[in-house]
């Protein structure tokens, strides 16, 4: 019998995640419980204030405000995904088409939201371009709205989902869509009772990628987001650097965390459930179109 | 529909570069100009200041944690004991959560210990979120060969040291090439758990960008937005040699 050499291995990096992820998160579960300090951090005194502030109105407008966003930001990425996924997968140039789609993601993510900072702007190119065309006369205010922050959450978030339905569509055996119109289908019963059904998973996936770091986002309403279109992050950031409220900034988190996790899990059940549905789907189309070839044989 | 998802992937980059070579400090065009690129090369000391410690920082946090995640991987892969299952769960945790619950939870950490923020607290948050990525990469890594090798090794009366060094090391080197890349590009990348845990004077090049992007539209940025996109395309194109390798074996 061979030593067991495991724990000598995962030491190292097991107490690094327990220094610094482990107790940080546990520091900010306790700290949730505690009052405030006069100037910042917190008072040794259990209170439950930090989680009563949850259910005051403000913070539920800008959970459901936060919903919404992620929401529709996740939605429209779905719908510009797919078909270019779609497309991709059907094309003779797939790699260079891919290729095309990654370059622009190898810029800086806080380039990107320049990127649309200088072209919403109110001195950005499309109010000089509108200016111009004696379309608008003075400038309009593109930016700081929940338009301007779902704009650039999709644009963030594209490739991260046009990626997994890509693979999964890659996949996918297009005869079966054939088969599907040659038994009478339309073109719209084809996608949706044939093709979306068997990439199932990639969609899941895309959802995944897209909607839960859009959820915490913190950067992009910071950026081109205004008062009205304040996330769950903006608000953590805010009560522990301006408010200096650290139980409440923790109580967040920790509902952030929560939700953020039992999401995931949730997520995962799902899919696994579906993964194996979609399986014996799979079979079963399989099954169906080698029938219809044996038919026409 | 693609060439709809295409123009919105590429107009605001477009803008932007053609915008860099605009004579003027708003989006009016007032015909071509390289001062801006004057401007980026000649006149930003902070900016190549916060670059190199951008460079530094993803060089460093991304070996040590190479490493960590690298024997964390080989141990929870071939072995049992008692922690593993605490291993794994801890490791898998941080790539869900969003990313400002580690740049907090890590800031209170610091306040909490009195460590004075600068680039060692910049490190030790860089090596946490990359070494979960190693941890994963790897692990896929070595499920994918034959574990025959490392028996033969082993029964061929290898010490522990010289099974790990010429024979587990080698065979699992693509998944810690790449490990090693995804957390330098991570770690380039990466804004806020950054800006939870910078200190003043410690900055990195999405700080320095971020704190010109709250002044408003400024050409300099445009400008180093063209260098960026032209320096990842080349390193991009001098990597592939090294991502070749890695889905060749």
């Amino acid at each position: 019998m061979r030593k067991n050499y495991g724990p000598v291995y995962a030491l190292p990096s097991a107490l690094w995640i327990s220094a610094f992820f482990v107790v940080p998160i546990s520091i900010i579960f306790m700290y949730s419980f505690l009052e405030k300090g006069l100037y910042g951090g917190v008072v040794w005194k259990f209170s439950l204030e930090a989680y009563r502030a949850l259910s005051n109105c403000a913070f539920l407008k800008v959970s459901l405000m936060t919903v919404v966003l992620s929401v529709l930001a996740t939605l429209i990425t779905l719908a510009l995904a797919l078909p270019a996924a779609y497309f991709i997968a059907r094309s003779r140039y797939k790699n260079t088409l891919l290729f095309l789609v990654i370059i622009p993601f190898w810029t800086n993510f806080l380039i990107r939201i320049y990127a649309w900072i200088a072209i919403l702007g109110n001195s950005g190119f499309l109010n000089n371009f509108l200016l111009r065309l004696g379309i608008t006369h003075g400038y309009t205010q593109f930016l700081y709205n929940p338009f301007a922050v779902i704009i650039v959450l999709v644009y963030t978030y594209l490739p991260f989902a046009l990626l997994p339905l890509y693979s999964t569509i890659e996949k996918f055996d297009f005869s079966l869509l054939e088969a599907a119109r040659d038994l009478g289908a339309t073109n719209s019963q084809a996608i949706f009772r044939v093709l979306l059904p068997n990439i199932k998973t990639g969609i899941f996936t895309a959802v995944l990628f897209t909607f839960i770091p859009a959820f915490g986002q913190y950067a992009v309403p910071q950026l081109v987001g205004g008062r009205n279109s304040f996330m769950l992050g903006t608000i953590i950031a805010r009560e522990l650097t301006v408010t200096r409220n650290w139980p409440l900034s923790s109580s967040i988190s920790v509902a952030l965390t929560v939700l953020t996790t039992a999401g995931v899990l949730v997520f995962l059940r799902i899919n696994n459930n579906l993964g194996g549905k979609t399986k014996a789907e799979h079979a079963a189309s399989t099954r169906l179109h080698l029938q219809i070839k044996q038919h026409d044989a | 529909m693609f060439t709809v998802t295409m123009v919105f992937f590429y107009a605001p980059l477009v803008v932007l570069i053609v915008f860099s070579f605009n004579n003027s400090k708003t989006m009016h065009w007032e015909g071509l100009s390289l001062r801006w690129y004057h401007e980026l090369f000649f006149n930003s000391r902070d900016l190549w200041n916060a670059f190199g410690n951008s460079v530094l920082i993803a060089l460093t946090s991304a070996s040590l944690s190479t490493v960590l995640g690298t024997l964390g991987a080989i141990g929870i892969y071939w072995y049992n004991f008692r922690f593993k299952k605490y291993v794994q769960i801890a490791s898998f945790l941080p790539l869900i959560l969003p990313e400002i619950i580690i740049g907090v939870s890590l800031l209170i950490l610091f306040a909490a210990i009195g460590l004075k923020l600068g680039l060692l607290t910049i490190f030790i948050a860089h090596v946490t979120f990359n070494l979960p990525y190693v941890l994963l990469i790897v692990s896929s890594r070595l499920d994918e060969f034959d574990h025959s090798i490392i028996e033969a090794a082993y029964d061929l009366g290898a010490r522990e040291i010289d099974a790990l060094l010429r024979v587990i090391v080698p065979v699992s080197m693509p998944g810690i090439i790449a490990g090693f890349l995804v957390s330098i590009t991570l770690s380039l990348e990466d804004f806020v758990i950054t800006f939870f845990v910078a200190g003043p004077g410690a900055s990195t090049l999405p700080l320095h960008i971020y704190s010109m992007i709250r002044f408003g539209v400024s050409p300099v940025i445009n400008a180093l937005s063209v260098v960026l996109i032209a320096g990842s395309i080349i390193l991009a194109f001098s990597t592939q040699g090294i991502y070749k390798y890695i889905f060749q074996k």
